[in-house]
């Protein structure tokens, strides 16, 4: 028996199932959130973009695209060289496009932004140029002659692909090692499925590898069947981008009752499982400010969960999500419920013995030092499925001499080298904006600079 | 409220807003339609003798700009392919149902002296306000020694003019084709002969495209393409030119503006350089004869703001200063100005100018921030910024302190054959 504030009481626990939805209603949840511009749409947008000179957009792009450039070539139907203007600066411009918080980059730098508030769809026009170049298996870049080089990169997310991608057309012949059955990091486990549907990443991966030069090894855990001492010997250099491995814990006790799991577990699932087959609590409380925690959260409304609720110890404005990333779940009917931290994971007696019932939360507020503090005022939400979105953290755990690290992430210099010879990094596992895009740029200056070094150069 | 009532030619119409002699005045049916919806008046598509000519399938071309359609609009249609007698019959019935507006039939004879004649007395019969002589059309019939075959020649179209007002007692307006170094040559050839008016400009011989598939110029018919008359909103500011031209030259001969009218601010400056009417086409084959109502509301809104009560007092206003370029003055200075509260950042002031102009725009980084200051010492005030400024007002000319006083090139110090001023 739960008690809620005004008396009411809670008595049913552990309610969590699977199949909650038809199969026409999942179909329909897990559509492409937004949909693909016509080309009718796509000419008429590229015909707003001013064509900036030194554009603001290329500056807040991480990656550098030359975004007037190919927005222009759209507008002229010149679609491949639009394309491949993409892809020289972003070899993963297609997740890019679909999962790139450009409200916050690009588009929020448009001139249109500051003109009327209607930026171009920046993103939008990306994923018809790339889209359009995928679809019709145009090679948009060929290997160099083979250099006799070898290079490692462990990790086959954003980071590693980009740079396995830029390494293997200079002619390196790379290896990439793998800890999953499957290539494409977070872009195949760790987003939601809406925004990335249709096989995109595998499709993408497929498309990066078709330039020849790059084998996957997986199953490969630095640190557990994996050495970089062994990477370091056999290989002219390695990549580390491996991402973050771990979970950070809520540190409150009963983490491991049934009900409560992590939400990048649940998002992968719901990534790698049919739909119907993934199993979800009828009221679910979700605890983070990020995209993983609206990810989640969404996709636990959309698999059919009755109630979701995601709570932030601080505010609207200091979540990691984006506006319209919060906006979205809103649309989906999530609740969001800021400045309140968990102190508690209530347990409970189910069905099925014993289940989460329930998380109390503290409201919180910030000290005369700013500092947040956590007050006496708490409230309880009943759950059948707690989800931890708190952040991860980078795997410290592999065996043998590693670079040195910096609050959980690998020290790198501007070139993304590490502390150790001929070792670099990049993505998730060295500090810097968690994005797809940050870690394709990663990607790509290591590989400069690991070419650089294999050349001879600097 | 202001009275757009006009007089051209000695024909009178509610408004100034005409149809031109083209496809949308070819058939009572639409010419009705054009009345309820409120234009002033139409020249009737142009009428030849029988048996009609025919007309191809594919018959106009189109020029976007970066996604706007129509910008130009090319056509290889020729005058009427309906027989004679049905057109009269409609006009006369138009003319009876419609008797305010303005109803002018086009014409388009061989040129001889009984073929004018023999058409004339037709028209006449039907009641109309006058005629329009088509000397303009440059395309089809131009081959066969018509349209602007005869337009080009300035003593051919004083000829026809001539017998024209011979043989009617209706005004006869001539329609001058643009396809001809000096206009005023065949204007002032339809004065001789006694023209009541002149209407211009007819459409520019054109090819609109090349479909590169195709590998033929537009429109293409079954694989191969002819020159078309061009006309369409690019081609208004030629025929403002040839307007001024004539207006200035000539200014007791009444002229019927026309050439990529689309809106009311487009006709107000046609009349301000000295037109008393204007006549309109593509705009209406485009989005249709609403436009019109936009053109009669907006220009009487702009004559009340301005206290204008007559299309007569703002006609010719602008065309004492339209001047030849030696009159200008070259002590006249003016900058950019940039006004960075609502600069956008885009650039476009600089590159335009660094690439292509004076190097007179910097590009700072000042503070992070992109900044964009004109260098008052190089700019030579070319309008160029201005021109590209996709934010109104951000940059504006700014006259500047300078010698003062009116100097033009016949007095400047560069010209070799220069006259000193008069002391």
């Amino acid at each position: 028996m739960l008690s809620l504030a005004g008396g009411e009481t809670v008595s049913e626990f552990g309610d969590i199932a699977a199949g909650r939805l038809d199969a026409a209603a999942l179909a329909a949840n897990f559509a492409d959130a937004h949909p693909p511009l016509t080309p009718a749409q796509a000419v008429v947008e590229a015909n707003r973009c001013y064509f900036c000179y030194d554009a603001p957009c290329v500056a807040a792009c991480p990656t550098g695209i030359d975004i007037p450039s190919f927005i222009r070539k759209i507008a002229t139907g010149n679609l491949r060289g639009s394309a491949q203007t993409i892809l020289e600066a972003n070899i993963l411009g297609g997740s890019c496009a679909r999962v790139c918080p450009t409200e916050e980059l690009c588009e929020r730098a448009c001139v249109h932004t500051a003109q009327e508030n209607n930026p171009i769809q920046i993103g939008a026009l990306q994923r018809h140029a790339v889209d359009w170049l995928m679809a019709r298996d145009i090679a948009p870049f060929t290997r160099a002659a083979p250099s006799g080089k070898r290079v490692a990169v462990v990790g086959a997310g954003p980071a590693g692909l980009a740079c396995a991608h830029a390494l293997a057309r200079h002619g390196h012949e790379v290896t990439v090692f793998e800890a999953r059955p499957k290539p494409g990091g977070l872009n195949e486990y760790g987003i939601a499925a809406y925004k990335v549907p249709d096989e995109f990443a595998q499709r993408e991966v497929a498309f990066i590898l078709s330039i020849g030069g790059i084998k996957i090894e997986y199953g490969k855990v630095l640190g557990r069947n994996l050495a970089l001492d062994m990477l370091r010997r056999e290989f002219n250099a390695v990549f580390l981008a491996m991402g973050q491995a771990g979970v950070k814990a809520l540190h409150l006790g009963g983490e491991t009752m049934p009900g409560v799991r992590d939400a990048i577990d649940f998002i992968a699932e719901v990534r790698q499982e049919p739909k119907h087959r993934v199993a979800v609590g009828r009221r679910v409380v979700v605890i983070g400010g990020g995209n993983t925690a609206i990810d989640a959260a969404t996709q636990a409304r959309l698999l059919g969960a009755e109630d979701v609720t995601i709570v932030y110890r601080r505010g609207s404005e200091q979540m990691t999500a984006t506006g319209q990333e919060q906006a979205w779940a809103q649309t989906h009917n999530v609740r969001i419920r800021h400045r309140a931290a968990p102190v508690r994971l209530i347990p409970g007696v189910g069905a099925r013995g014993e289940t989460v019932a329930g998380v109390e939360f503290a409201r919180t507020t910030l000290d005369a030092a700013g500092r947040l503090a956590l007050t006496d005022d708490h409230f309880v939400l009943p759950a059948d499925m707690v989800l931890k979105a708190i952040g991860q953290s980078f795997a410290a755990d592999a065996a043998g001499e590693l670079p040195d690290t910096r609050g959980g992430r690998i020290v790198v210099d501007a070139d993304r080298r590490t502390s150790l010879p001929n070792v670099y990094a990049g993505g998730d596992c060295i500090a810097g904006a968690d994005l797809t895009v940050v870690a394709v740029q990663d990607g790509k200056v290591a590989a400069a600079a690991i070419h650089r070094q294999l050349s001879g150069g600097a | 409220m202001a009275d757009l009532r006009t007089s051209f030619a000695g024909i009178v119409s509610p408004n100034p807003f005409w149809l031109a002699s083209a496809p949308p005045t070819d058939k009572a049916y639409n010419v009705a339609r054009a009345f309820k919806a409120g234009w002033g008046g139409v020249v009737w598509k142009t009428l030849g003798e029988d048996p009609p000519i025919v007309n191809t399938a594919s018959r106009y071309g189109g020029v976007s700009y970066r996604g706007v359609r129509i910008a130009g609009f090319s056509n290889i249609e020729l005058i009427t392919d309906r027989p004679l007698r049905v057109n009269l019959d409609e006009i006369k019935a138009i003319k009876c149902d419609w008797p305010d507006r303005a109803v002018v039939v086009s014409l388009m004879v061989p040129c001889t002296e009984a073929s004018w004649q023999r058409i004339l007395a037709q028209v006449e019969d039907t009641g109309c306000d006058g005629v329009e002589l088509n000397f303009g059309c440059p395309h089809g019939m131009s081959e066969r020694e018509m349209g602007s075959a005869v337009g080009q020649v300035p003593a051919y179209v004083e000829m026809v003019t001539r017998w024209c007002k011979q043989h009617t007692r209706m005004p006869v307006i001539v329609k001058l084709t643009p396809n001809i170094t000096d206009i005023l040559a065949p204007a002032a050839a339809a004065r001789r002969g006694g023209a009541d008016g002149v209407s211009l400009i007819n459409t520019l011989q054109s090819i609109t495209g090349v479909d590169l598939d195709l590998m033929a110029p537009e429109p293409v018919v079954d694989g191969k393409g002819t020159h078309g008359g061009y006309c369409g909103p690019a081609v208004k500011p030629i025929a403002l030119r040839m307007v001024a031209d004539i207006a200035r030259a000539l200014p007791d001969l009444p002229v019927s503006g026309i050439g990529g009218i689309a809106t009311w601010r487009d006709a107000a400056e046609f009349i301000a350089l000295g037109a008393h009417n204007v006549q309109v086409c593509t705009a209406a084959m485009h989005q249709g004869f609403k436009i019109v109502e936009d053109m009669i509301d907006g220009l009487s809104n702009w004559m009340d703001g301005k206290g204008y009560g007559l299309v007569a007092a703002v006609r010719g206003r602008a065309v004492p200063n339209y001047v030849h370029w030696n009159d200008l003055n070259l002590n006249y200075k003016i900058v950019a100005r940039i006004d960075q509260s609502l600069c956008i950042k885009c650039g476009l002031c600089h590159i335009g100018c660094e690439d292509t102009s004076h190097q007179a725009i910097a590009a700072l980084h000042v503070d992070g921030q992109r900044r964009y200051e004109v260098i008052d010492s190089e700019c030579v005030g070319c309008n160029l910024c201005y021109l590209a400024c996709p934010v109104d007002g951000c940059i504006t000319m700014v006259r500047q302190e300078g010698p003062g006083g009116m100097l033009t090139w016949e007095h400047h110090p560069n010209n070799p054959l220069r006259q000193e001023a008069a002391e």
